[in-house]
């Protein structure tokens, strides 16, 4: 059972997703979220290092755990930050066919995708994310710490 | 006056859920259960706050703990909100008379007619264990304070 108690946020580690140079900027993000869509160019174009971590809302967002998984598995391909700004960018195109479609676009083996998207490992690797967020108090997206 | 202390008796009640059951404190003897009193149904604060509650739900209930809402809001209100937000928690309408059992947990904010954001956990025997108020209405406690106290 994860401790769900007070902590401050974890600093960053050498497998969290990062992206870009600079101060860093850690983004606690639902990737089903309208509001965390509409801050994302903004944030993403930020001077910074920006570093995504995972916050899905599963009961008020239905498709939100599929999609931080569809995340953490373009990551082991190599593609984390293309499928988190392709999936805010087109907000309208979530379900499974189009998941695919971005799979080709960027080039991923759809097969492993696939495995790796329904994994254990994927799943608990987006829920040490999420405990982070609650023990460090965070109550709505996004939740930004500099 | 403030929400009500630890310590202290925690008052008995009976309202309607979201599916206009009557409940009442005394359903929970033998059980741990905290309300969670808030401002409105559909406002964003209450919505983000009850939306991460759910989440931690499972880990309230291996702790024996209940979740359970209350606001002013008519049971109709409440039905739609759960509705809305996907969630599952049980939620009490403090209708009528408005907001009387907000008043007796001292979790009442006379100037905008609503209760305040607090959290009160009430143990097995019907006693406050711990209370917590928020510093305004408008900052929802995150969950750890809860898993704080609990620990």
């Amino acid at each position: 059972m994860p401790d769900l108690t007070s902590a401050s946020v974890p600093p960053v580690g050498a497998d969290d997703h990062a992206r870009g140079e600079g101060e860093t900027v850690i983004v606690y993000a639902d990737l089903a979220c309208p509001h965390c869509a509409a801050a994302w160019p903004e944030i993403a174009a930020r001077p910074a290092t920006t570093v995504f971590r995972h916050f899905p809302l599963a009961a008020r967002r239905p498709r939100s755990p599929a999609l931080h998984a569809a995340a953490e598995a373009a990551g082991l391909q190599g593609r984390f930050f293309e499928m988190v700004d392709s999936l805010y960018a087109d907000r309208g195109r979530v379900d499974d066919p189009h998941l695919w479609e971005r799979v080709e676009l960027l080039g991923l083996d759809l097969e492993r995708f696939e495995a790796d998207r329904r994994s254990p490992e994927v799943a608990a690797r987006i829920r040490r994310d999420f405990d982070s967020a609650v023990r460090a108090g965070v109550i709505a997206t996004p939740a930004i710490f500099t | 006056m403030g929400v009500i202390a630890a310590g202290e008796a925690a008052p008995d009640f009976t309202l309607r859920d979201q599916d206009g059951e009557e409940v009442s404190l005394s359903d929970y003897r033998g059980r741990r259960v905290l309300f969670v009193f808030y401002p409105f149904d559909f406002s964003s604060v209450c919505s983000d706050q009850l939306t991460v509650y759910q989440e931690v739900k499972p880990e309230l209930e291996e702790k024996g703990v209940e979740l359970v809402g209350i606001s002013v809001d008519h049971i109709h209100a409440h039905k739609a909100f759960r509705e809305k937000l996907g969630i599952d928690t049980t939620l009490l309408a403090d209708f009528e008379p408005k907001g009387a059992v907000a008043k007796a947990y001292g979790s009442y904010f006379e100037p905008a007619g609503m209760a305040n954001r607090t959290l009160v956990l009430v143990d097995a025997d019907g006693r406050v264990e711990w209370s917590y108020e928020s510093p305004s209405p408008g900052e929802a406690p995150g969950a750890n304070l809860i898993f704080d106290a609990l620990a």
